[in-house]
């Protein structure tokens, strides 16, 4: 058992989805998880820690090097009524499994006439910033928005690492939970105890006049990052929408009322990203709110490249979102 | 195991419904073509009747069963209403899947009857899936997973056999080797001259028997499912046997008329008929009523599913995420 905490603490990421898992598996006989080198060794991450020891193998199970297999098996499994989490070493991955992922478990409530049900998440970290290079580095969030069935959830906060991922434990359908490689180290403090976050409400982490940005996951830091760079010239509007499907859009346009002014930021490629579709959005219901036409700030059309030097350029830096923000107030064009 | 008069007439009824049902269907699926419509793909699984009806007999109600595109026959000898199976398949809201799946997506969860695939091979991995969630639970079902010889060259075959033979996982491989893969010859997709050996790859029982002869069927199903039952693991048996018809209606093939016609002496319901007129349990009167019972059953089926809705597209959105 993991102490009783009754204090704020300082927690990272992983060890705020470590005491998810935990307290989720505690609380339902039915949650399991696979995935490699996940049991006595305790993940390459970390995340389920301890969880072989408390819950046992069978409920902790260790598999062979099978993406495909292990996806399949929990589709399976969650056909059957249990509950499974899948740790994926890297969503990049998550290839492997794309028959079972896009096929099978995104398609089978739907396909069977809504007779069953799969409750079952897929854990991945994502992200660049770790020199690993173009199959280690990946945001695949939008291939999965692209097959209506999965949800996606992207946290940014440690609060929220830990909150969404127990929600996405419970919710009844097949969710995408990502989390990102280089917010590892993290350390934020949280209240002690359980707490759960409902899909599909964005959070204001900073209030602003002048230009709303959205952003998630990492760039959700980057973004406070270039908000608070631009103090006193432009006044910035975060907001984090934590989970891409389902999308909280009113909290967004409720933003624009205010600023008229939207810039999406995010990591993934620009091509066909969530941001196209969080714009697409926007224009269908709020293009009387902007004063003048949205932007995006996604990833370069391109593999992430290994050396630093290289990596920086392909996804947006702070300066990036700096720049982007300043040519989106003086109405110039925003290099995506 | 040796089945009684009785049984051995219920099983030829069901083969004999497996097939009235799938010949109606093509005649069904060919008149909407005629017509202009194209009712989707069809696959026929005229000829390996014996197959679905051998295994589901060494199978308990509550056992899974994993099917695949040609699953007509395998969803009717599970026992799913046959009223359902025919209104899916012809896109009516009373269907099985209420219209959304067809014919190669056929569910009925109160048989645990985990869907047909339109994937080759896609119900493999997850076959591991319901046989673990009976580990995981103490209870001794058994999941029997059915592909065709095409799918053993997935990947995905060779991870599940691997995952089932190391976890010893109560399942049943039926592989239904009917010679083609659409329309390549089972040569050019396997070196072996039987698919039944790769089992040894995994360490695992690997059988071939004659997928045409029932008995033969049921026997090596029921040494599989008793041993997955006891908790002695995954098997692998090739069921020997053929497609009648090409691998989709849309698809012609042209095999050699000596090999079709070789097959057909070997029709397994003929088989059976034979076997039953030999061996004095049933006369030609009692197979001739058995067949009109068949017909009959299929025409109320039909009609139910002439008298149903078509499924309406106005609360599509709300099947796609569960509550």
């Amino acid at each position: 058992m993991l102490p009783e905490t009754v204090a704020p603490r300082k927690l990272t990421p992983i060890k705020a989805m470590n005491e998810a898992l935990a307290e989720e598996m505690r609380r339902d006989e039915d949650v399991v998880l696979f995935g490699e080198d996940i049991g006595a060794y305790g993940g390459v991450w970390a995340l389920s820690k301890g969880l072989q020891k408390e819950f046992g193998p069978l409920r902790v199970f260790d598999t062979p090097l099978s993406e495909g297999a292990i996806v399949g098996t929990c589709t399976g499994a969650a056909m059957a009524g249990l509950r499974p989490v899948i740790e994926i070493m890297y969503v990049d991955f998550t290839t492997c499994a794309m028959d079972p992922l896009m096929n099978q478990a995104a398609k089978i409530r739907f396909m069977s006439g809504g007779a069953f049900c799969l409750p079952m998440t897929i854990l991945a970290p994502c992200g660049a910033g770790t020199s690993e290079a173009a199959q280690h580095s990946q945001s695949l969030e939008a291939w999965f928005l692209s097959a209506p069935g999965f949800k996606v959830v992207m946290p940014s906060t440690v609060y929220d690492c830990k909150g969404l991922l127990k929600t996405a434990i419970r919710d009844n359908n097949p969710v995408l939970y990502l989390w990102h490689k280089a917010l590892y180290d993290l350390e934020e403090e949280v209240p002690p105890g359980e707490w759960t976050i409902p899909l599909g409400q964005a959070a204001v982490r900073r209030e602003g006049r002048d230009v709303t940005v959205v952003a998630y996951s990492l760039m959700a830091h980057r973004a406070l990052e270039a908000a608070e760079r631009l103090r006193g010239e432009i006044s910035v509007e975060v907001i984090d929408p934590r989970t891409l499907r389902p999308f909280d859009l009113d909290t967004i346009l409720a933003s624009l009322g205010k600023t008229g002014r939207l810039l999406v930021v995010h990591e993934s490629p620009t091509c066909c990203g969530a941001g196209a579709e969080i714009v697409r959005q926007v224009t269908d219901r709020g293009f009387d709110l902007l004063k003048q036409a949205p932007k995006v700030l996604g990833g370069r059309d391109l593999p992430i490249p290994f050396a630093k030097s290289l990596e920086n350029a392909v996804v947006p830096q702070v300066v990036d979102i700096v720049a982007a923000l300043r040519a989106l107030i003086s109405g110039g064009r925003v290099d995506g | 195991m040796r089945f009684s008069c009785e049984e051995l007439k219920e099983m030829y009824g069901t083969m004999v419904l497996i097939r009235e049902f799938e010949l109606s269907t093509i005649e069904v699926f060919a008149q909407r073509m005629r017509a202009g419509d194209f009712p989707g793909a069809l696959h026929s699984s005229e000829g390996q009747e014996a197959i679905a009806v051998g295994v589901m007999s060494r199978l308990r109600p509550d056992d899974y069963v994993f099917s695949t595109y040609r699953g007509h026959g395998h969803a009717i000898a599970k026992g799913i209403p046959l009223e359902r199976v025919t209104a899916e398949v012809h896109g009516r809201a009373t269907g099985a899947s209420r219209g959304f799946g067809g014919s190669m997506h056929l569910f009925w969860k109160p048989l645990n009857f985990m869907g047909g695939n339109g994937i080759v091979g896609g119900g493999l991995p997850l076959a591991l899936g319901t046989a673990y969630a009976a580990v995981k639970r103490g209870t001794d079902q058994v999941t029997a997973v059915f592909f065709g010889d095409g799918a053993a060259s997935q990947g995905a075959f060779h991870e599940s056999l691997n995952m089932a033979a190391l976890k010893r996982w109560p399942v049943v491989y039926v592989c239904e080797n009917n010679l083609y893969a659409a329309t390549t010859h089972v040569s050019g997709n396997c070196p072996l001259e039987d698919i039944a050996d790769r089992a040894a790859a995994y360490g695992i029982p690997g059988v071939t028997a004659d997928g045409n002869d029932l008995l033969a069927v049921a026997d090596a199903a029921g040494a599989a499912v008793a041993r997955a039952r006891a908790g002695q693991g995954p098997t692998l048996i090739e069921f020997k046997t053929y497609r009648h018809r090409a691998h989709c209606m849309v698809i012609p093939e042209h095999r050699p008329n000596q090999e079709r016609t070789a097959w057909r002496e070997r029709d397994p319901i003929q088989r059976l008929a034979a076997m039953l007129l030999s061996e004095g349990l049933a006369d030609q009167a009692q197979l001739d009523e058995i067949r009109r019972r068949a017909r009959e059953r299929l025409e109320q089926a039909l009609e139910f599913m002439r008298q149903s809705p078509l499924p309406q597209p106005a609360d599509i959105e709300e099947v796609l995420y569960a509550p």
